[in-house]
């Protein structure tokens, strides 16, 4: 096998973790929706970590693309 | 057989010098300059619009005391009552991001600028991680001297583990900057990333003619308009994310746990 098929190959094996993480994105606001149905007095209070979760979930995320895009342009 | 379409979708970034060579002097104004003093440009006016003080306010100062009422209570409910004296930093990484970001989604290309988005560089993401980073370890280090190391000890923590617990404590928080300048970074360019590898499938589609082609550049369009109002969301939530982990990471330091 070429570079050229490996780099993309490989490029497209590291965007499998952008659906990883997409599984944790939703994961997180999935679980905030369905406590804050529970108890909505309490939801506006957690906002904050609502999208503390969500950076740290779409942070892992953005770090597979990022590898994704530095095999295909930088290496 | 269509002409064979190739669109760079890294040119965008690419960072040119406006005024100066970028091999000669070290000062050059590029177009990532220019940008960033249209962005403080706007955010100079916002602000001057809505900052008139009527006792009943009209439709800018209501958006203006939105903004700043918004960010100090992430302020004040993330730090405390001493958080007010960090506010100024937050509220400028917010709104800098806030209308870097929204700006870098204007079509200016339509009327033949370049448009360029400031916040996809990771040297301006860097710079403003490293000075928040910077004002954690000052306020820490000055309010609590030696004792800001005992923000990487949990309380309870059992004596065999505290040598392990420390060093990860010490990694995750010492790759803080790096993750806030990288999260921004690579959100702005891959939404651009994707949204312009959509639109050459526009024009390719067209291109291509027959049945298929269009079919395809439609489908294209439609979610490239998806995609830019998902974009819009992201502006405004990664200006919020970078503000509220800035002003969390200020109340480790300030208040230690």
């Amino acid at each position: 096998m070429d570079l050229a098929s490996a780099k993309v190959i490989g490029a497209g094996l590291a965007a499998i973790g952008v659906g990883a993480a997409a599984i944790g994105v939703g994961n997180v606001f999935g679980s905030f929706l369905e406590s804050a149905i529970r108890n909505p007095a309490a939801a506006d209070g957690q906002q904050g970590r609502l999208f503390i979760g969500f950076a740290a979930a779409e942070l892992l995320g953005l770090i597979a693309f990022a590898v994704a895009m530095i095999i295909l342009y930088a290496v | 057989m269509a002409a064979e379409s190739k669109i760079d979708p890294m040119h965008q970034f690419q960072i040119s010098p406006l005024a100066g060579d970028l091999d000669g002097s070290p000062f050059v104004f590029t177009n990532s300059a220019l940008w960033m003093l249209v962005v403080l440009a706007l955010i100079w006016l916002f602000m001057l619009g809505g900052m008139k003080r009527q006792l009943v306010p009209g439709r800018w100062q209501v958006a203006v005391e939105g903004i700043t009422g918004f960010v100090n209570s992430m302020v004040t409910s993330s730090i405390g009552p001493e958080g007010r004296k960090y506010m100024p930093w937050v509220f400028t990484v917010f709104m800098f991001i806030l209308f870097a970001n929204l700006l870098g989604m204007m079509p200016f290309a339509l009327v033949g600028a370049q448009p360029f988005t400031v916040t996809s560089q990771f040297t301006v993401t860097g710079i403003m991680a490293i000075i928040s980073f910077s004002i954690v370890l000052l306020v820490g280090f000055w309010k609590h001297g030696f004792r800001f190391f005992s923000l990487f000890i949990p309380h309870g923590t059992p004596k065999v583990l505290l040598p392990l617990i420390f060093l990860i404590e010490l990694l995750s928080f010492m790759v803080r900057p790096f993750s806030l300048a990288l999260r921004l970074f690579v959100a702005m360019i891959a939404g651009h990333i994707l949204v312009e590898v959509f639109a050459s499938f526009v024009v390719s589609g067209i291109n291509a003619g027959g049945v298929g082609g269009p079919a395809v550049s439609l489908l294209s369009f439609v979610f490239i308009v998806g995609v830019m109002a998902l974009e819009v969301l992201v502006c405004a939530i990664q200006a919020y994310v970078f503000a509220l982990l800035t002003s969390l990471y200020i109340n480790d330091a300030v208040n230690l746990h």
